[in-house]
């Protein structure tokens, strides 16, 4: 086994090959003999009633097949919520129906109310001019307090525009109340937590297929999880059977969470290709992108942390409004409550925690998971009132936080907000961090900085995140209607070679490179011997794809179960050919020998011979070499991390430059170091894009205002610093066979703090009494807040 | 997109004879145009592509001036104009990004007179002068608001005259997002005195900041405009930045211009 290759090894990516020379194969670059083009016809309104829609002129243009309107979807289902929230009063969330196509009204900019099938794109846009809409404006809800107490409802038939009112955990708040009431010292904090556009580099896309021979479809659509798509067109929205639709991902430019739901233009497609006989394409364009992919955050918070005289933590309470949209997208229940609720301890020991949250009806896009989804906005919130808290008290931040840090030996350990976290080492963390940081010499820094004119701050945050999404057992008692286990199959070829099937679905995260890694690590071959199967429902076990820092941690724990069950019978293979007994045979570096002698099989001899049973003792062991397992662990994963960075402020603009920034995390045992480090990178961009540069903005009727790149702020290679990961101080997970832990998001939950945090401490520095700006800190931000203050 | 012709001259006479047809409509560079075509906000049915018009690119010394053609490119500028107008090649070079730079031309941008465009605010800050096929125009006449020039219907923009000024600067504040200026500031020090341009802050696009050129040109320093402000009055608040905070950069902008003007 070449160490360079196997678990632990910084292999290079395969897949970056075929990505870096053009060659990947997305959705819009598959064609058909007999493709036809679908686009939609998309409100300008953010609220209106649809009084009619003429069709008639469109349908009349050339090269025009059909036309559809949310008419022709009465009769099939709604995309449904995949999560039960019941409120504080035990009623049940509000679930208005989401349609394939607008029906009766409109809801936000960019609701698609009819689609035109054409020929080419041009006809079809064309067309969609030529639709006859007539729209009666409503007034607009987008304010979420607002959206409380006005009788205007963006769904008329459930008569509020409040989903659910929710406690977490409602049997505390009596004792967290009392806490707060009687603490010493209590630290208040009202805080944004800034609505995001996921901008994926690839929009959405997708393609329907129909075969009348066998009443088939399939589906080609940029996907994080097939089988889950599969499962809501098939039980919920079409009602195709499952076996007659084959839903491929193929290679997906980005998702974050955008692409885990489903979306009506995927429904809609699959109609078009049944009524026209034809193939029908349809790719987003950077606007449609904008207007109608599920947007991430949007909360509005207030807290509170309790602390007695010695800064010792005694309670944290928030209230929290958060934005749902104007249409519940699949998990948009989930994000704002069970991922954020539940995180609302912190790395703390705190005793007291009660969340409310109101989850509220709006006319602007839906709002859903976004990387990190619901753990940066609790990460957010208390690493903000805890710095506050330190300011307050005059204690340094670093030594607050670490007065209440749960220690090393206190796991596992049942959190104040409902979790058992099953390992970690904070104090560790946050050492190394110091380390790698070189704190010492910020005060030096600071002086360089001064003396130029600049204000710098140094930012600190301590995070833990529950990912690894799943457990079923855990879920299914938290209100989520689905099972979150993973799958694989590990099939093992005659000529030695294996292809193995799983169910995440990778679209940036590596798997094609790690999965073998763990894979070869086993079975003592060559990694690249060994190729992933992911995306086509028709080639893989029913999966749940990849989200939530999942893939590893759950699909990765398939993989290494179904490759124990090949070893296993492998076993008997090698016993049967070198004539001994299953109970002597060893397996080390890909050689079967019996034990005590020098009698050996290599692995590829025994896959042979599973193909090629001569002599095999058929009635002990089936031919073929061939195993599936799912995967459904015990708990979440718990990274946690210690961030910091050091920005500078130009005290003159209210720029803000990250001059340096540093990640520790605990992400358990580390498969790949290299692709670990690049996921850490992506996230803290998206996290440093969030601080200072993307704020998604509607007007008060509800006009995206921030809907091209010339007004929402990606970030850019130059906005970021040198980023330095590190990752030495990991303590494994307990409960998966690798002991890994989640890294896909931590970069974007623990960093949006950290930046604001350290603005905080750079205009105190030059003696601004700013306590809070909410995010982003754009220059104006800062400049208007130093103005005020 | 809709569907359109084009056309590809090669003369100045031949593109001002094609911009009569129906509808024709300058191609220059297309860094705001094609946008708006792809967006189908723009509906024109024939572009006349001006960028193959070799009397139209390049740069040349004209009695102690510098010419540019109305179809060089902002790189070209960037790379060739430091010698003698530093301020200008420095604004050249961070337009929009590479790509742009080797698309874009002054004379497109200065003829969309985009409100937050770069150019605009060196043409009125040097005193150029527009050279079009028809006629010589001062620049103080050339812009006359929000994407509104002097031009009349089928005039092209085949140069423009920048004076060699003693000293110049431009220091650009930008929009986060698009990185336009959000306060763009070109200051340039004549022997008859200072001229500054603000672009990317006035409701009417670019303007003179007069008080700013009388207070420097007793005095070139970045204190001579400290006591001075500007007033919020017919600046453009949007998302990005309020007028309040594009009055207070243009001030701390004027500065840094003037403490770095070469």
């Amino acid at each position: 086994m070449p160490k360079d290759t196997g678990i632990g090894a910084s292999t290079r990516r395969r897949e970056d090959v075929r990505f870096l020379k053009g060659k990947g194969e997305y959705t819009d670059d598959i064609s058909a003999r007999d493709l036809a083009h679908a686009v939609f016809a998309r409100s300008t309104m953010a609220h209106g009633r649809i009084v009619s829609i003429d069709t008639s002129a469109a349908e009349a243009m050339p090269g025009v097949l059909a036309v559809f309107t949310g008419e022709d979807f009465v009769e099939v289902g709604g995309n449904p919520a995949g999560w039960l929230i019941n409120s504080r009063d035990g009623t049940p969330m509000k679930e208005p129906k989401r349609p394939v196509l607008a029906h009766g009204k409109v809801r936000h900019v960019g609701d698609a109310y009819a689609a035109v099938i054409a020929e080419t794109k041009q006809q079809a846009m064309d067309a969609v001019e030529a639709i006859e809409a007539e729209i009666e404006e409503l007034p607009a809800i987008i304010d979420v307090k607002a959206a409380l107490s006005g009788d205007t409802f963006v769904h008329d038939e459930i008569e509020t525009n409040q989903c659910f009112d929710w406690g977490w955990i409602e049997d505390n708040r009596a004792a967290t109340d009392a806490a707060i009431k009687g603490a010493a010292h209590v630290t208040t904090l009202e805080l944004v937590n800034n609505r995001l556009v996921p901008n994926a580099m690839e929009p959405r896309s997708s393609i329907g297929a129909y075969k009348e021979s066998g009443d088939e479809y399939t589906l080609h659509t940029t996907s994080q999880n097939p089988h889950l798509t599969r499962l809501l067109i098939s039980a919920f929205v079409m009602g195709i059977p499952e076996n007659k639709l084959t839903v491929i991902a193929p290679d997906v430019g980005g998702g974050f969470g955008s692409k885990i739901y489903h979306y009506g233009e995927e429904a809609l497609v699959l109609a078009a290709a049944k009524r026209t006989g034809r193939t029908v394409k349809w790719t987003a364009d950077r606007t449609e992108a904008f207007l109608t992919d599920a947007h991430g955050r949007d909360h509005v918070t207030k807290i509170e942390l309790a602390t007695d005289a010695d800064g010792k933590f005694l309670a944290f309470r928030t209230e929290t409004y958060a934005n749902v949209g104007a249409y519940l997208s699949n998990f948009a229940t989930a994000t704002p409550t069970f991922l954020h609720g539940t995180l609302m301890a912190g790395n703390y020991t705190v005793p007291n925690v009660y969340v409310n949250v109101k989850a509220v009806f709006t006319n602007t896009a839906p709002v859903d998971a976004y990387r990190g989804a619901g753990r940066p906005e609790a990460t957010y919130s208390l690493e903000r009132v805890i710095d506050k808290c330190a300011r307050e008290l005059g204690m340094d931040p670093i030594e607050l936080r670490r007065k209440n840090f749960v220690k090393p030996d206190m796991y596992p350990y049942a959190s104040a907000a409902g979790l058992e976290y099953d390992s970690g080492n904070y104090d560790a963390l946050m050492d190394q961090m110091l380390k790698v940081c070189d704190r010492d010499g910020f005060e030096a820094r600071r002086k360089d900085s001064e003396a130029r004119g600049m204000l710098r701050g140094f930012g600190v945050n301590a995070y833990i995140e529950a990912c690894g999404i799943a457990p079923s057992n855990l879920v299914g008692q938290l209100g989520s209607r689905v099972g979150l286990y993973d799958a694989a199959t590990v099939r093992v070829n005659a000529t030695g070679n294996l292809s193995v099937m799983v169910g995440a679905h990778s679209h940036g995260q590596g798997h094609e490179t790690v999965f073998p890694q763990v894979v070869g690590e086993m079975l003592g071959i060559d990694p690249q011997s060994i190729d992933i199967v992911h995306g086509d429902t028709s080639k893989i076990p029913f999966g749940m794809g990849t989200y939530g820092s999942r893939s590893l941690a759950v699909c990765g724990s398939a993989v290494v179960r179904a490759t124990e069950k090949i070893i296993n019978k492998a076993k008997k293979i090698a016993a049967h050919m070198m004539e001994a007994s299953d109970s002597d045979i060893e397996f080390k570096d890909g050689q079967f020998t019996v034990a005590g002698t020098d009698k050996s099989v290599s692995f590829g001899e025994v896959a042979l011979k599973a193909y090629i049973p001569h002599n095999f003792p058929l009635e002990d062991i089936e031919p073929g070499l061939e195993e599936t397992a799912f995967y459904d662990p015990a708990n979440f994963t718990y990274p946690s991390g210690a961030y910091c960075c050091e920005v500078e402020v130009d005290p003159e603009t209210g720029k803000v430059r990250v001059d340096r920034f540093a990640a520790v995390d605990d992400f358990g045992n580390v498969m790949n170091p290299m692709i670990v480090t690049g996921q850490v990178h992506g996230g803290l961009g998206q996290g440093i894009g969030q601080a200072l540069l993307e704020g998604c903005k509607y007007d008060e009727d509800g006009q995206l205002l921030s809907a091209s790149y010339m007004d929402y702020t990606m970030p850019r290679a130059d906005d970021l610093p040198f980023f330095t990961v590190d990752h030495s101080q990991g303590t494994a997970c307990t409960h998966n066979p690798l002991g890994v832990k989640g890294c896909g998001e931590a970069g974007a939950i623990g960093s949006p703090p950290t930046i604001v945090n350290a603005v905080i401490d750079a205009l105190q520095s030059g003696g601004k009494n700013v306590t809070h700006i909410d995010m982003p800190l754009t220059p104006h931000a800062v400049w208007t807040a130093m103005t005020n203050a | 997109m809709y569907a359109f012709d084009i056309e590809r001259p090669t003369t100045i006479a031949d593109a001002v004879a094609a911009l009569k047809a129906d509808e024709a409509q300058p191609l220059s560079g297309g860094q705001t145009l094609i946008p708006t075509l792809k967006a189908r906000l723009a509906a024109p049915s024939k572009l006349i592509s001006l960028s193959g018009i070799s009397d139209m690119i390049g740069l040349s010394d004209e009695g102690g001036a510098l010419r540019i053609g109305g179809a060089t490119k902002h790189d070209t500028v960037a790379k060739e104009a430091g010698a003698t107008h530093p301020g200008l090649a420095g604004l050249a070079a961070r337009i929009g990004d590479p790509a742009v730079r080797h698309r874009g031309t002054i004379g497109g941008s200065i003829a969309n007179n985009d409100p937050a465009a770069c150019y605009p605010s060196a043409a009125l800050a040097h005193g150029a002068t527009i050279v079009t096929d028809r006629r010589d125009i001062a620049a103080d006449d050339f812009f006359t608001g929000l994407f509104d020039t002097a031009l009349e219907d089928g005039e092209i923009v085949t140069a423009v005259r920048f004076p060699r000024p003693e000293a110049s600067n431009y220091q650009k504040f930008e929009q986060p997002a698009s990185r336009f200026a959000m306060v763009g500031v070109f200051v340039a020090k004549f022997a008859d005195g200072v001229r500054v341009a603000v672009t990317g802050a006035g409701e009417d696009g670019v303007f003179r900041w007069t008080e700013a050129e009388t207070a420097l040109s007793s005095s070139f320093t970045p204190g001579a405009v400290e006591g001075l402000s500007v007033s919020a009055d017919g600046l453009i608040s949007d998302l990005h930045g309020s007028a309040a905070y594009r009055a207070h950069l243009i001030k701390v902008m004027t500065k840094r211009a003037v403490a770095a003007a070469e």
